[in-house]
């Protein structure tokens, strides 16, 4: 929407727009020349004519207000409280879009977290600080996933505040009830912040609402020193958005369509994760996303795994195998799981027992693939005894219940329990020490 | 000179009027904030500015403020161990002045001005200085002796030398070039988008030992060189590029963190004082420089962060070191020239890059080369470029990997498939070349071992021979093969397993001498002709594959760098237990 007659307008400064049924809607403008703005409307510009409309500029950056009794409270798109409850008495406001955290200040994030999943706390661990998303396709239980890591999420040797923010990007009624009825229903809701965009809503809100959250959770976790886990699911619905909004503002697209900057936008986003030197608070994220026919080479997913730290990809083979979670471990990956594990942090033979699995799991589905095209008697007697291995690593190590809370203990004995299957000369990449502490040997 | 003012702003582009003799690539301050910009194009009376910071809040009609010089980057003693942006403001000043978070218009100079450095002087009063001269050193740190040079453009005779403790802007020496006096202090300016100049380019001569098995030996960089890196995210871009920083044997290390991760640059920040360098036990960070413009910092920053790197190790290359720079990555730098291309409205050429984008990584490569420096001794020096290429996808066929590809001479192929097996360095040894083997070669069989060349191709040749057999056995199974090619199987399989993969995580393992890199793929290699000796003896396979050194062999990498003297035993054991199956 261009706006003319106009006088002392800044860039990026927030508009109301004021129809002439009376109606209110909020816009921010995104190019600014003289006497001549374009204003972005977060509703929508549905009904809006060019006549008898009037636009009032703020002279302010699009903000949302923030205190430590926020923690509780449900927000829509527009950062409008949408439960009901009293209003919220702001300490401050905060504009949403940040500032970007000096590299200088950052605290490398090496804090485990358990997750009371296998798949991810044995072989790919999640750390405080961490930028870890989900790669799910549709009909794939990635809420599920997400609400029980939200449910489940536990750090050693602290008693800090933990709070969860949750932003729901453009996702159906069905599954945002879902995760407020799971938060309801472990109690969660009472240290969690969510804010609403339903498929519904407009698509421009899509692109502030998860700056929203994080606005909120920088807040909680810099100034307040609470452990932030913030959810955004569906960052797919989020680019969608974007892409929508370049197109309509005549940019040259890059790949498929996406703006070219979908990286640069993305990463405004996702680097928002961390810890800073010094503060005792850490935001961790766990966006979530839809890949398009399952393709990893789709910029969302593409650009998205260049800028996070690792991925988790749900495999939809294990999901019709009833395997949950259907987490495919080989493709997913947890960069900064290093510093996170090992002595002191979980035990000393982690690192070893990780890559050990990784290898007997990958030797044992490579063999597998060879026997489909040859048959099982080509395979060597070794070669069947890692097939073994993987079919028992996927159906007693990945899969475990909904309800299930492994400890890392347990996930780790697991682990040796289906290693001691395979013979000693094997374990390579396991050291020695380690392999006469716990091999074949009962750990409960 | 004259000041303007805006007239339209869209994102990190800005449209002045009004800058009246204002020159492409003009350093401009805009609007009240008075942001860092660089005028990208002029079109009559139109400028357009590039800015390197957050724009909102900016209104047209706010004043822009031309300075009439090109953006400088300020090279001196300090620079050293520091950390800046893309636009050389020093990260940590800039937290303790403005707090944990970016805020813009801060204005910090990139070198301390208080700091106060003794100046050994070089040369005496009357002596003849052209430029590139070295006046006198200074101890920038415990690894590195600061050269102060004689600034481009000044010839002329030594009139007076100053101050032996003095800061960087103390005049320390003067020089008369006969119509005037030029008052020399220990820092000066070099416009970052311009080459500094040398006197003479040449080939390169030694490899840049990265202590890295499989680039050293399979697919080695030299000093002077350039090599990239491309991969799917996943493969371990960043891991390599750490490794080089930390462990090759360059002088000094640029590292630039160019749109990337904040908390891996948090890594190497908290990690490289700690690590020592194999030689001189001294902390990493004495030889390092860090630039780190992260993926959320602004886009033209982002853009300027690739120059700003280069320019300065122009500068160490010039005091006569060799100095390796990391790039990662070169394609978050070609996104931030297509985004600015974009809001310029230039015609896009490939995937929506820019159609410079060939030409400016060409000369950004071309920045590296082993040189004569300028000055009267003749030293020599030396830069080496290791770009990271992230392809979308990891599709080598888009843009920014083929243009890339046309200038470097390295390609370390990264293979995600190696990554998901855990095989790291996940360099692909199929795909992967070096242009540079013969300059290696060379080096090693002085240097190292006269068989170096030979025990490398066996070794390929191995590996390619596997590669094809692997095919093989895909349709045909594996009791086809004769036992010949088992063998081949058996060691390649510890070729890869014991040389090409490497823990960069394991305290010994992340770093390999040439001449242990030598003997363990000497072992290897053998073990391979006393196994076909003993197969040609008619030993059965399995007995020869059983042989208790073999556990040796594979234990070999963990062999402490003081403890070599192992290896010859290894061998001794093999041929003992072989000459025993035999018999």
């Amino acid at each position: 929407m261009f706006v003319e007659d106009i006088n002392g307008v800044a860039y990026g400064e927030l508009t109301e727009i004021i129809l002439e049924s009376g109606e209110t809607r909020h816009g921010t403008v995104i190019e600014v020349g003289e006497g001549l703005a374009l204003v972005q409307v977060f509703e929508g510009t549905r009904g809006i004519s060019t006549e008898n409309v009037k636009v009032k500029f703020l002279a302010k950056g699009v903000e949302i207000g923030v205190a430590p009794d926020i923690v509780g409270r449900i927000f829509n798109g527009s950062g409008e409280l949408i439960d009901g409850g009293p209003p919220l008495i702001p300490k401050k406001r905060l504009n949403i879009h940040g500032h970007p955290i000096n590299p200088y200040a950052r605290d490398y994030p090496d804090e485990f977290i358990q997750t009371g999943i296998s798949a991810i706390d044995g072989m790919n661990p999640l750390v405080r600080g961490q930028k870890l998303p989900i790669f799910s396709g549709s009909g794939l239980p990635h809420s599920a996933l997400a609400a029980q890591i939200a449910r489940q999420a536990k750090v050693f040797k602290s008693n800090d505040g933990f709070a969860v923010v949750f932003a729901a990007i453009g996702i159906t009624f069905d599954e945002a009830d879902y995760f407020i009825s799971e938060f309801k229903k472990t109690g969660a809701i009472e240290r969690a912040v969510l804010f609403i965009n339903l498929a519904s809503d407009p698509s421009i809100e899509r692109l502030s609402i998860p700056r929203m959250a994080l606005t909120v959770a920088e807040y909680l976790a810099f100034e307040l020193d609470m452990h932030v886990l913030v959810i955004m699911s569906d960052m797919s619905n989020y680019c969608e958005a974007l892409k929508e909004i370049s197109a309509a503002r005549k940019e040259v697209p890059g790949r498929r369509g996406y703006p070219g900057y979908l990286y640069t936008d993305l990463s405004t986003i996702y680097e928002r994760a961390g810890r800073i030197k010094g503060k005792r608070g850490s935001i961790t994220q766990i966006p979530i996303l839809t890949m398009p026919e399952d393709d990893k080479t789709h910029p969302i997913p593409d650009l998205t795994g260049y800028i996070t730290e690792g991925q988790i990809i749900l495999d939809r083979g294990f999901n019709s195998a009833e395997i949950y979670p259907p987490i495919d471990v080989l493709p997913s990956l947890s960069r900064l799981k290093d510093k996170g594990i090992g002595e002191g942090k979980t035990r000393e033979d982690h690192a070893d027992l990780l890559n050990q699995l990784y290898y007997a799991y990958a030797r044992g589905k490579n063999a597998k693939e060879i026997a489909v095209v040859i048959g099982e008697s080509a395979l060597s007697p070794e070669d069947i005894l890692f097939v073994n291995f993987s079919d028992r690593f996927e159906n007693e190590f990945i899969c475990q219940g909904r309800d299930v809370n492994r400890t890392v203990e347990d996930s780790l004995n697991l682990g040796w329990k289906l290693l001691s299957e395979l013979p000693k000369k094997e374990l390579k990449r396991v050291r020695p020490e380690y392999i006469e502490k716990y091999y074949q040997k009962v750990i409960k | 000179m004259k000041d303007g003012s805006i007239i339209k702003v869209s994102g990190p582009l800005i449209l002045a009027k009004g800058l009246k003799g204002t020159k492409i690539y003009d350093l401009v301050y805009v609007g009240n904030a008075k942001l860092f910009g660089e005028v990208v194009e002029i079109r009559g009376s139109i400028y357009s500015i590039q800015v390197y910071e957050e724009t909102e809040g900016t209104q047209p009609g706010e004043l822009v403020y031309s300075t009439n010089e090109p953006f400088m980057a300020e090279l001196g003693p300090g620079l050293i161990g520091s950390i800046f942006d893309g636009i050389q403001r020093p990260l940590p000043a800039l937290r303790r002045e403005s707090g944990d978070f970016m805020l813009k218009g801060s204005k910090l100079s990139p070198l301390d001005r208080e700091k106060k450095y003794d100046f050994c002087p070089l040369v005496k009063i009357d002596d003849k200085v052209i430029p590139g001269d070295i006046l006198g050193t200074v101890k920038e740190s415990n690894l590195i002796s600061h050269k102060i040079m004689v600034p481009f453009g000044i010839n002329g005779t030594v009139v007076e030398i100053s101050a032996v403790e003095a800061t960087i802007d103390t005049t320390i020496v003067k020089i008369d070039s006969g119509t005037e006096v030029f008052s020399i202090s220990m820092c000066q300016k070099w416009p970052i988008r311009q080459p500094r100049r040398v006197s003479k380019k040449m080939r390169p001569q030694e490899p840049l030992v990265t202590g890295q098995r499989v680039i050293d030996m399979f697919f080695p960089v030299v000093k002077g060189g350039t090599a990239c890196v491309p991969g799917p995210f996943g493969s371990g871009k960043t891991v390599v590029q750490h490794q080089l920083a930390k462990w090759s044997d360059a002088d000094i290390i640029v590292y630039i963190g160019c749109g990337e991760r904040g908390n891996e640059m948090a890594d190497v920040l908290l990690e490289l004082p700690e690590l020592k360098d194999p030689k001189s036990g001294e902390s990493l960070m004495e030889r390092t420089i860090l630039i780190a413009n992260t993926s959320n910092m602004p886009v033209a920053a982002r853009e300027a962060s690739i120059s700003t790197g280069i320019t300065i190790a122009e500068y160490y290359r010039d005091m006569g070191y060799s100095v390796a720079v990391m790039a990662d990555s070169t394609s978050r730098w070609a996104e931030a020239m297509r985004e600015m291309s974009g809001r310029l409205q230039e015609m896009p050429g490939d995937e929506g890059f820019p159609s410079y984008l060939g030409s400016r990584l060409a000369a950004f490569y071309e920045r590296s080369g082993n040189v004569i420096c300028i000055g009267s001794d003749k030293r020599k020096g030396s830069i080496s470029i290791i770009g990271a290429v992230s392809p979308p996808g990891g599709d080598l066929s888009e843009p920014v990997t083929q243009e890339t590809l046309r200038v470097v001479k390295v390609f370390w192929g990264l293979d995600d498939k190696l990554a998901y097996q855990r095989h790291f360095p996940a360099i692909n040894w199929i795909t992967s070349y070096s242009l540079y083997h013969d300059i290696v070669d060379e080096y090693a069989a002085i240097n190292v071992s006269p068989n170096w060349k030979e025990i490398r191709r066996k070794a390929m040749e191995l590996l390619k021979r596997e590669a094809d057999l692997e095919e093989l056995i895909r349709f045909v199974g594996v009791d086809t093969l004769s036992d010949n090619d088992r063998l081949i199987m058996e060691v390649s399989r510890m070729i890869r397993e014991d040389f090409l993969r490497q823990n960069a995580f394991d305290s010994i393992d992340t770093y390999t001498s040439l001449e242990k890199e030598h003997l363990i793929l000497d072992l290897i290699i053998y073990y391979f002709h006393k196994a076909n000796e003993a197969l040609k003896s008619n030993v059965e396979l399995g007995r020869i594959f059983q042989i208790p050194s073999r556990e040796n062999i594979a234990r070999s990498e963990l062999i402490p760098e003081d403890r070599l003297f192992q290896f010859p035993d290894i061998k001794i054991e093999i041929k003992n237990e072989i000459n025993e199956l035999i018999s």
